[in-house]
């Protein structure tokens, strides 16, 4: 588990320049020293940070310069004095979440450059959990046409990322839980939450925190946005965000380190760390997609592969059509109904005449089951497995690849197959082999290897004929 | 002698206009791009080198305050200008004077009135790239003072009719201030009028052939907005304004032409339009008006 924890933070700098100042503040900076302590017991080796005090337009944007420096103001607070910073940015895995965002179709981008602006809440977020640089850290901005389904992906888009690399990491948003500011100016002993009505829905997501329930905090958002958030603002995409990365469950050891009213909003300090309690079942939802086919890609127009099957739907009578997908030179494939990637990486490209397939195992799309069973227990142990039962659903991710791109099983020319335990497996992967693969007669290659990224046996590396432009 | 407001200006502020230009202070370079606002930007530069004014007042949507309106209060400041949105066509290596005696009048008048103001004194303050841009595609010389007043974001809480209302308030203290002053002054709204963007970029920026405005629905609703403004019906804008901000998502939510146009008396007499233009989706327009007839 690459994801050790998340994190809710407020962004707003007071606790960082007066704490002194207020006695809520105060309990803020000392909810932020605790969680920190809690962040070094998770073993988190680094902190991703979603603010939202970072808008951005053109998709999203991903901070990678190595060494950002800056003294730093407020635009509303700058009267409480400047803070200089000096981070540490992991560059490398900046890189990899904007490629494992754009293999899920999102627009996302790195920003390198001397004297970018960081926001204020990422200011606070790391200068307050982060001192020293301890951890390296990675910035995420919050688009502001961004709806949750496009958040959503973006979060599972980060966790691609952080188990491709298995670098441990906490997850931090930054946010405030009701966000209504005073709007005249106060003395620190007037701060308090904006209404009784706002205090009591704080205590309610308090109370989902306290109890792990991240995933539900996530869904009961929309009626939040509605009851205590300025809705022209940043809506709740933390939640949804924080949610994706974290695995979409309830199952976390909350804590509420602090809460406290912040010049009218109110401000918590949350770590939610991943446990095996059971926290309830997550509901349906169906802003809840593997990958963004949104309509705003006006100046690039639709993605090379869904341009490509727009362009080859052809007529099947009055009123209906069928779609024969005919993915362009280049275009990257997804097929939603194969398992998702566990990294920054597409189910498929085209180049030339040939589709060339990522490595594909038997996990099932959706609940990532293992037909035949996985190769070792929760906790690491052997166990029995059935590798026939495997190769078949390694097999049918192949077919319905292939499908999605236009191709077809009869179409593949070369296989390349992984297998963890060559004298265990190889003839009832052989067997299962022969009665697909014979017909076809693509030349094989099957390797024994140490492991693979999840608990399977054996997985395919496939190329095959693209079907004709 | 009395002070006076010599000229009023919408001057949007989409950085890509000064990255098509490559002024010597920005450091990303481009081969084209946007000239029908550039070359509008051209002729407003013309015509303001035909008028007398000691001081550029200019109001900011991307200075956000949720606290009131806030004013640069440093005599001078000289840093570096990044974009959050657009960093790869926009950093900006700017030096400019601030007339702090302006903005300390322009910020107790409202005050008096009863505003929420307050001065920005902090020294390591960056100013926002919303002014930076239009006061150099206004006047690159960079040779006036400026006053840069922040957009109060109250209008995240209140309707735009309240916000409306409470920009009226600073325009008369506006007025009262610059009359106060002795002062030659010239006002700048710094904002686009639809505002829509495109969520993707083209890999050129500056490819024309990408850029259009975001839909036909936010075009008709600027063509409305300039056409009653060029012939002088300010009146009849101001009071359609709210439908137009929300219909064609306005930047004009940040107050600043509503403030401009109440410090000019709203003006029944013709604006000049400069140009019009898109930018990654949003419409733009450049326009003068001018009390004196300068022009």
């Amino acid at each position: 588990m690459s994801v050790v924890a998340g994190v809710v933070v407020p962004g707003i700098p007071h606790p960082l320049l007066c704490p002194e100042a207020n006695e809520g503040w105060g309990r803020l900076r000392d909810g932020f020293e605790s969680a920190r302590r809690t962040l070094q017991e998770s073993g988190a080796e680094r902190l991703l940070i979603y603010s939202t005090m970072w808008p951005s337009v053109i998709g999203h944007q991903i901070q990678a310069q190595p060494e950002p420096e800056w003294v730093h103001v407020d635009e509303l607070f700058h009267d409480l004095g400047s803070i200089p910073y000096k981070f540490k940015i992991d560059a490398d895995f900046g890189h990899a979440f904007r490629d494992a965002a754009s293999a899920r179709g999102l627009q996302a981008r790195t920003v390198a450059y001397h004297g970018f602006p960081i926001d204020t809440g990422s200011v606070v977020a790391l200068k307050l959990l982060n001192p020293d640089n301890q951890f390296s850290a990675s910035i995420v901005s919050s688009n502001v046409y961004a709806d949750r389904a496009e958040t959503i992906v973006l979060g599972k888009a980060a966790r691609d990322a952080i188990e491709a690399d298995g670098v441990k990491t906490a997850v931090v948003v930054v946010m405030t839980l009701s966000n209504r500011l005073f709007t005249d100016f106060i003395e620190p002993s007037e701060d308090r939450i904006h209404s009784a009505k706002d205090e009591e829905w704080n205590a309610k997501l308090l109370e989902f925190f306290e109890g792990g329930r991240l995933e539900d905090v996530s869904q009961l958002s929309r009626t939040i946005q509605d009851q205590i958030r300025v809705q022209k603002v940043v809506n709740f995409k933390p939640m949804w965000w924080l949610g994706a990365v974290m695995g979409q469950h309830n199952n976390y050891d909350g804590s509420v380190h602090a809460y406290a009213p912040l010049f009218g909003t109110g401000g918590a300090v949350v770590t939610l760390i991943p446990s095996t309690t059971i926290g309830g079942d997550k509901e349906f939802d169906e802003e809840d997609v593997e990958h963004y086919r949104g309509d705003r890609s006006v100046l690039g127009g639709l993605d090379p592969a869904a341009k490509a099957i727009e362009a080859s739907t052809v007529s099947a009578g009055p009123g209906q059509s069928v779609v024969k997908p005919r993915p362009a030179d280049g275009a990257m494939v997804n097929a939603s109904n194969a398992p998702a990637p566990v990294g920054a990486y597409p189910h498929a490209r085209r180049e030339g005449d040939l589709l060339f397939l990522s490595g594909v195992g038997p996990r099932q799309p959706g609940t990532n089951a293992i037909p035949g069973g996985a190769i070792r227990d929760a906790d690491g142990q052997p166990v029995d497995y059935d590798v026939a039962a495997q190769t078949e659903a390694v097999i049918e991710n192949i077919r319905k690849i292939l499908e999605a791109a236009g191709s077809s099983l009869d179409e593949v020319v070369d296989v390349t197959a992984f297998l963890i335990n060559m004298d265990r497996d190889f003839a009832a992967y052989n067997k299962v082999y022969a009665k697909h693969f014979t017909s076809i007669g693509a030349t094989r290659t099957t390797l024994a290897i140490s492991a693979l990224p999840t608990p399977i046996a054996v997985e395919f590396k496939v190329v095959a004929r693209a079907p004709s432009s | 002698m009395e002070g006076r407001i010599v000229a009023g200006l919408l001057a949007p502020h989409p950085p890509h206009l000064v990255y098509a230009e490559n002024p010597p202070q920005n450091e990303p370079t481009a081969e084209c791009g946007w000239e029908t606002l550039r070359w509008g930007y051209e002729r407003l530069r013309k015509d303001l080198e035909r008028i007398d004014f000691d001081a550029i007042v200019i109001l900011s949507p991307h200075w956000q305050t949720y606290v009131g309106h806030h004013f640069l209060g440093v005599p001078h400041f000289k840093s570096l200008s990044v974009d959050p949105v657009f960093p790869n066509l926009f950093r900006y290596h700017y030096e400019l004077d601030v007339d702090v005696d302006l903005a300390r009048a322009i910020a107790q008048q409202g005050s008096d009135r009863g505003l929420v103001t307050k001065m920005m004194e902090n020294p390591d303050f960056r100013v926002d790239y919303g002014t930076i841009v239009s006061c150099h595609l206004t006047r690159p010389e960079w040779d006036k003072p400026i006053v840069s007043i922040s957009s109060c974001r109250s209008t995240t809480y209140y309707s735009v009719e309240v916000m409306a209302e409470k920009a009226k308030v600073l325009a008369e203290a506006t007025k009262a201030a610059v009359a106060e002053s002795g002062k030659k002054v010239v006002l700048i709204a710094s904002n686009s009028l639809s505002h829509r963007h495109f969520t993707t970029e083209s890999s050129v920026p500056e490819d024309m052939s990408k850029e259009h405005i975001m839909h036909h629905g936010q075009y008709l609703w600027d063509m409305r907005a300039i056409e009653l403004l060029r012939h002088g019906k300010t009146q009849q804008f101001i009071d359609e304004m709210p439908e137009f901000t929300n219909q064609a998502i306005s930047e004009t939510d940040a107050g600043a032409l509503s403030w401009m146009l109440q410090a000019l008396d709203v003006p029944d007499y013709e604006a000049e339009l400069y140009g019009y233009g898109t930018v990654i989706g949003t419409g733009n327009a450049v326009m003068g008006w001018f009390p004196g007839g300068a022009s």
